[in-house]
């Protein structure tokens, strides 16, 4: 470089005016020029880098959003507490915490209730559970996640409910949380068995006004239903009740639960049987052998929603299961999928209340988290020494433990268990569904539904579109690029330039609009004479060329070499105005009058009016000129050399084409096929306009479909910042980028070699 | 056969622009209203009035198909037609399909109105009278000169009331909600004293006394802007009285002659350039997508110039020219083919939530929690924007500075000039038409882009444009309008599609004019690039 600051410059030293090229002024106009150099130098390398590193920055950000929903959850013990007034309360039956994280609850063996602050283990209120004289706590059951309500049975053959209420008040403007105890159904206990023995199991369910309570002793079982009915008048509220009388069992229960839609009652018998009844028409649904081998069911559990079962067995594994409606109608339990905590067996099931997920505890103090749908084992962690009681927050984020006197709260970090690369690539088997499938379904009014991310009907769906429209493309987009760099005329040549590359410019709004609205509605009108103008044209141009090459030179050579396509173009407009105004009536002759009735009426097809075949067309016409421009480019600079000596040997300039320049350029064909598809592939506004928009999967080219892109068009707007869907749409950005990435880089490299080996020869 | 391939290519390039030219430009053609008697067999008949719109030939076994008392015998085919009916008020739809043989007694009255209204879309029928306040003031023949004459003072009324609304009323509660986040801001700092809050109720009275002087000039104008009816009476003899409020042109095409026509074409043109929309986008103009498109690209293009040149002129200049540039400028490359979408999700996530939202909390506190920057706007649009044009700029100025012989370069350096005064005295002069070629292929790319811009802030209706008089006058944190997703929206998410295509037509068309224009220039520039180059060489 030259560094001029330092240098003194020598002037010639014979001359007789001798130039002082270093005056004070000179030397430091040379050392600010100098500075500035280096300054610019810095000033651009930092720039540039900056804008590469921002440019970069795009991939690591996307990939930074994505990263967390493959990362499983993880849990952080916060101090053991072991408060005074936990040592006189014997027993733990069960734990609850509520909403804030802020209030526990734990019931004991006698029928005490404590209530008190998660942080500090500190006592708040308790109550007695109004049990009857001399009766104790036999059994005990909560109804679906989330409800807060718990049924407890009693040695006297009697059951009781009651329910956890948390007001939330403001006194000077401090939130405090009252937690008090609420009996729906009357602090007076319920008979259950008339002979008043004690009850082993009991559960229940309350649906609107309904509850239904089902209780056991040995094989026997007692469910009885119950109504709270309103006067409208007075506003007195009367019960009624109602015994159901069900079929016996043969062997002891080992526990119960209640369908939330009242229909089914399962009950789990003998070592690991279920035994299913039907509470509408008070029948036996089946009998149902849950485990094999020696295994026995230890634990069972509704998921949220109360249609799948969490059964988990003395060898430490847990199946879910669901009632599946089979081709007649006729339902019937079914095993979805299995988990594999532990070797030992599942003591608790602990179901979220705001997704499919759960957690489990074992007969040695492990926990597992788990997420039904995404089958997933999210965590498995030693919490306690030996047997354990434990409660999950609602919000799933702390779980409290009690083992051996002390208590121990978990806090849980498990933002996205429902995606897993089998329920997003592979097929899922949802609830109320009849087998496993693909299903793209991301938001539902219901709350009890959850989100349906699956991406390979929107990956299907992507590459549909683009097989289409390279279908159309490609053969299209080489014909042409081959004709304009090897026989045209270079006048015309520089005329058809500037309209492809005009037609590269053309917005893809513009093209999906004419897409949507003006040729979905056409194609629909004209769809034999669509089909018939695919068939015929290249048929059409055939016969031409026949007939140019039979006329008398005299005519032909009016036209000179390579101006054929100027000549084609009356042809094709005649094949295709012929072809559209014939459609009408080929309908008449071949399909009845119309098209789309035959289609679906006696070919079963369906039909989409914004279809496959639209897309293809319209897609088809915005990729042509991305493959053009690169296949011309690799024949054209197919080496002269090359050529010439082909023709010199006496092949004919078709024999030249197919087998010396083709032959040369396939590398540079190939390579623009693959930009081709890379733009097909990510294109969005022309799908979104074109198509339904409907995520299925079918290779039918006249339905819909969904790509990924415009699927991120449609969904990114209204989705919540930091949700799974939200990661899974900057997923499919993620694929995009790098699909199109890779594509575009190895058609870089082919074209980079081929290149080079053009230049060598 | 492999022609086939070019000219099939060069007609649907060809068919495309002519089709969306053909369309777009006839809707400002104030078309014959026909006037016919229409009788479905087996019903009774009725007179109906309308434009053509669209005929086309239908087999007749399809419209027996879609439950018409269709005869099985006569011609293969029926041309069914569409008729622009108007009268939303009274028939409830804009449009209606007929089948031609049906319709007798075809003739375009020369008496026949059009009345374009601000709501309920156009009436078609004839003039009755004229009132002022509930009085008669011309019939018959004197009605219609009348009308006119009113139309244009409603005209000026409208232009007063929008002025009054936007510009001063604009202004008021601009400042008022500047009060409000004045008074917020004091307060998070805890430096609310009772003479600040002195000082902003003051401000805030005086605010209040000059809206109240506003709103009774806004109370008054509207009335006058409501005085006036006209009585009209459609074909079929329903008579509705419609304020002249409502009624933004009335004109008679049957008896206008080719001048009037063209004229008024003319003007109709001018509306579509320079006018608000109306009835949800399916009417009037399209000025504020024009605006906000116009808007965007000059701020992408104000970004993107200087970042992209700089890293031009690092890769090719300064940066050592080995693999690992090569690497770099392969994967810049590239980046120009990436799908749009994935760059507006990239803009929604990092520009909008992670800098929009870090901006919101350090500058912006006082307007929580409603966001400032921390939701989709111009800027970000912009941004976004330049990041996906970046490589476009970058690619085409190396090309430039790759085309600029050594001999300049070695020669200047020769004669002692520093590399940064080689560069900045020589190869950049030289090299500025081809960053003028990538900066236009910038900006045609982003002004045709939609899908990204879906996600940061672009949207069917922004109340105003990001430009006005009130300080700091460029407003980057506002939504705009933009033609492309106008195209999209008012295309397939309006309400009556059918009565909006003629207008998603004219905005495709100018868009594509537009596009193209930037296109042919930068092909232009490129060739004549070449050429002088090519002497250079030698």
């Amino acid at each position: 470089m030259n560094d001029l600051a330092n240098e003194t410059m020598t002037a010639p030293s014979n001359s007789s005016q001798r130039l002082d090229f270093n005056t004070p002024a000179l030397l430091r106009k040379r050392r600010s020029r100098a500075l500035k150099d280096r300054m610019a130098r810095w000033y651009v390398s930092i720039g540039g880098l900056a804008v590469l590193a921002a440019i970069t920055l795009i991939f690591f950000y996307l990939a930074y959003v994505v990263m967390p929903i493959f990362s499983g959850a993880s849990i952080e013990a916060k101090t053991e507490q072991q408060p005074g007034w936990l040592a006189g309360e014997g027993k733990p039956l069960m734990l609850a915490v509520e909403e804030q994280n802020k209030v526990a609850m734990r019931l004991n063996t006698e029928g005490h209730v404590q209530f008190f602050a998660m942080k500090d283990g500190s006592a708040l209120t308790n109550f007695d559970l109004p049990l009857p004289a001399g009766a104790t706590i036999t059994s005990h059951s909560e109804d679906q996640p989330g409800s807060r309500r718990t049924i407890i049975g009693l040695s006297n053959g009697q059951a009781l409910v009651f329910k956890q209420n948390y007001a939330v008040s403001y006194p000077n403007n401090v939130k405090t949380i009252t937690p008090v105890l609420q009996y729906p159904f009357g602090e007076e206990p319920i008979a259950l068995d008339p002979q008043g023995r004690p009850l082993e199991h009991v559960a229940m369910n309350l649906n609107g006004d309904n509850l239904i309570i089902s209780a056991s002793t040995g094989n026997e079982l007692h469910v009885l239903s119950m109504t709270n009915e309103e006067n409208e008048f007075t506003g007195e509220v009367s019960q009624s009740q109602e015994r159901l009388s069900l079929p016996q069992m043969a062997e002891p229960i080992s526990s119960m639960l209640i369908d939330p839609r009242q229909q089914w009652l399962y009950v789990f018998n003998g070592k690991s049987a279920a035994s299913v009844f039907d509470l509408r028409s008070k029948t036996l649904n089946g009998r149902y052998n849950l485990l094999s081998g020696n295994a026995e069911v230890t634990a069972v559990s509704p998921l949220l929603g109360g249609i799948s079962l969490l059964i988990g067995n003395s060898l430490g594994g847990i199946d879910q299961w669901f009632m599946v409606r089979d081709n007649d109608g006729k339902s019937a339990l079914t095993h979805i999928r299995g988990f594999q905590m532990s070797d030992s067996p599942i003591t608790q099931f602990m179901p979220e209340e705001r997704r499919k997920g759960f957690m489990a505890l074992d007969a040695k103090g492990n926990m597992g988290i788990f997420h039904s749908t995404a089958h997933r084992t999210l965590l498995v962690e030693k919490v306690a020494d030996g047997d354990a009681v434990a409660a999950l927050s609602p919000r799933a984020s702390r779980v409290l433990v009690e083992s051996n006197g002390t208590l121990q709260t978990y806090k849980i970090d498990n933002p996205h268990p429902e995606v897993s690369w089998s329920s997003l690539w592979g097929k899922v088997w949802y609830e109320n569904y009849d087998e496993p499938k693909y299903i793209w379904q991301s938001t539902s009014a219901n709350s009890d539904f959850e989100p349906k991310l699956s991406l390979a009907p929107l990956t299907f769906g992507t590459l549909k579109a683009a097989f289409y429209a390279m279908l159309l493309a490609a053969p299209l987009a080489i014909c042409a690029a081959i004709y304009t760099a090897y026989f045209m005329a270079p006048a015309l040549r520089g005329k058809v330039k500037p309209v492809i590359e005009l037609m590269e410019a053309l917005p893809t709004v513009i093209l999906g609009f004419f897409a949507g609205l003006f040729l979905a509605p056409y194609v629909e009108g004209h769809l034999p004479g669509i089909f018939s103008l695919l068939l015929l044209t290249p048929i059409g141009i055939l016969l031409a060329a026949y007939g140019w090459s039979r006329l008398p030179e005299r005519i032909r050579l009016i036209v000179p070499d390579g101006w054929e396509a100027a000549l084609l173009i009356p042809v094709i407009l005649l094949v295709a105005g012929g072809s559209l105004s014939m459609s009408g009536h080929m309908e008449n002759w071949f399909f009845g009058g119309d098209m789309r009735l035959w289609l679906s009426n006696d070919l079963g097809i369906a039909f989409d009016q914004r279809n496959a075949l639209v897309v293809g067309l319209a897609m088809g016409f915005a990729v042509i000129p991305n493959i053009y421009s690169i296949a011309e480019d690799a024949v054209f600079s197919v080496p002269k050399s090359l050529t010439f000596g082909s023709l010199a040997l006496g092949a004919t300039p078709w024999q030249t084409l197919t087998r010396v320049v083709i032959l040369t350029a396939s590398p540079g064909i190939f390579s623009a096929l693959m930009i081709g598809l890379g733009r097909a592939v990510g294109e969005t506004m022309i799908v979104l306009m074109a198509t339904g928009n409907t995520p299925i999967m079918d290779m039918n080219i006249f339905e819909g479909l969904r790509t990924l892109a415009a699927n991120v068009a449609v969904e990114m707007p209204e989705s919540e910042v930091g949700s799974s869907h939200y990661r899974i749409l900057f997923l499919s950005a993620l694929v995009l980028l790098s699909f199109t990435f890779v594509m575009n880089t190895l058609a870089e490299i082919i074209r980079t070699r081929l290149r080079k080996k053009y230049a060598s020869l | 056969m492999t022609a086939g391939g070019v000219s099939i290519a060069v007609i649907m390039t060809i068919g495309l622009l002519a089709v969306i030219a053909t369309r777009g430009l006839a809707h400002f053609w104030p078309a014959d209203v026909i006037e016919a008697t229409y009788q479905i067999p087996g019903e009774a008949p009725r007179v109906m009035a309308g434009e053509l719109v669209q005929a086309e030939e239908v087999p007749r076994a399809r419209l027996a198909a879609a439950g018409l008392p269709v005869e099985v015998k006569g011609g293969e085919f029926m041309t069914r037609e569409l008729f622009k009916v108007g009268n939303r008020d009274v028939y409830g739809a804009d449009f209606s399909w007929v089948v031609d043989e049906w319709m007798s007694d075809k003739k375009t009255p020369e008496k026949m109105v059009v009345m374009e209204r601000r709501e309920w879309g156009n009436f078609y029928g004839y003039l009755v009278n004229v009132k002022e306040s509930g009085n008669l003031v011309a019939e018959g023949d004197a009605a219609w000169d009348e009308l006119q004459k009113r139309i244009t003072r409603i005209d000026e009324l409208h232009a007063e009331i929008t002025k009054l609304e936007k510009k001063d009323i604009g202004r008021i509660n601009y400042g008022l909600e500047g009060l409000r986040l004045k008074k917020r801001s004091l307060e998070l700092k805890d430096e609310l004293s009772p003479a600040a809050q002195a000082d902003l109720d003051a401000e805030r009275a005086q605010w209040d006394a000059e809206y109240k002087v506003l709103e009774t000039q806004l109370v008054a104008l509207n009335k006058e802007f409501n005085r006036d009816t006209v009585t009209v009476k459609t074909v079929d003899g329903r008579e509705q009285e419609i304020s002249l409020g409502k009624v933004v042109r009335a004109y008679q095409p049957n008896a206008m002659g080719i001048g009037q026509k063209l004229s008024f074409y003319g003007a109709k043109v001018w509306e579509f350039v320079s006018d608000d929309p109306r009835e949800a986008n399916t009417e009037g103009g399209i000025f504020p997508a024009i605006f906000g498109t116009i808007m965007m690209t000059l701020i992408m293009a104000v970004i993107v110039t200087p970042f992209g040149v700089l890293a031009a002129i690092y890769l090719r200049e300064y940066a050592k020219q080995g693999p690992l540039t090569r690497t770099i400028r392969i994967a810049v490359n590239n980046l120009a083919g990436v799908p749009a979408i994935v760059y507006g999700v990239f803009g929604l996530g990092f520009f909008v939530y992670v800098l929009g939202g870090s901006l919101d909390r350090i500058f912006f506190p006082e307007a929580a929690p409603a966001p400032t920057f921390g939701t989709p706007g111009l800027l970000w649009a912009s941004l976004t924007l330049a990041i996906l044009a970046v490589p476009v700029v970058i690619v085409a100025t190396e090309e430039g500075l790759a085309r600029i012989p050594r001999a300049l370069r070695e020669g200047s350096l020769a004669l002692g000039a520093t590399k940064a005064e080689t560069l900045w005295k020589v190869v950049l002069p030289m090299a500025s038409p081809a960053m003028m070629t990538g900066l236009i292929l910038a900006v045609a790319r982003a002004a045709g882009e939609v899908a990204p811009l879906m996600l940061v802030g672009v949207v069917k209706l922004a109340p105003s444009l990001p430009v006005d008089g009130n300080y700091p006058y460029l407003h980057l944190d506002q939504k705009i309008m933009h033609l492309g997703f106008h195209i999209y929206d008012v295309g397939f998410q309006s309400p009556n599609v059918e009565a909006a295509r003629p207008l998603v037509y004219a905005t495709a068309l100018l868009l594509v004019l537009v596009i193209a224009l930037l296109n042919l220039s930068a092909v232009f520039i490129r060739n004549h690039l070449r050429e002088k180059y090519k002497a250079l060489d030698h």
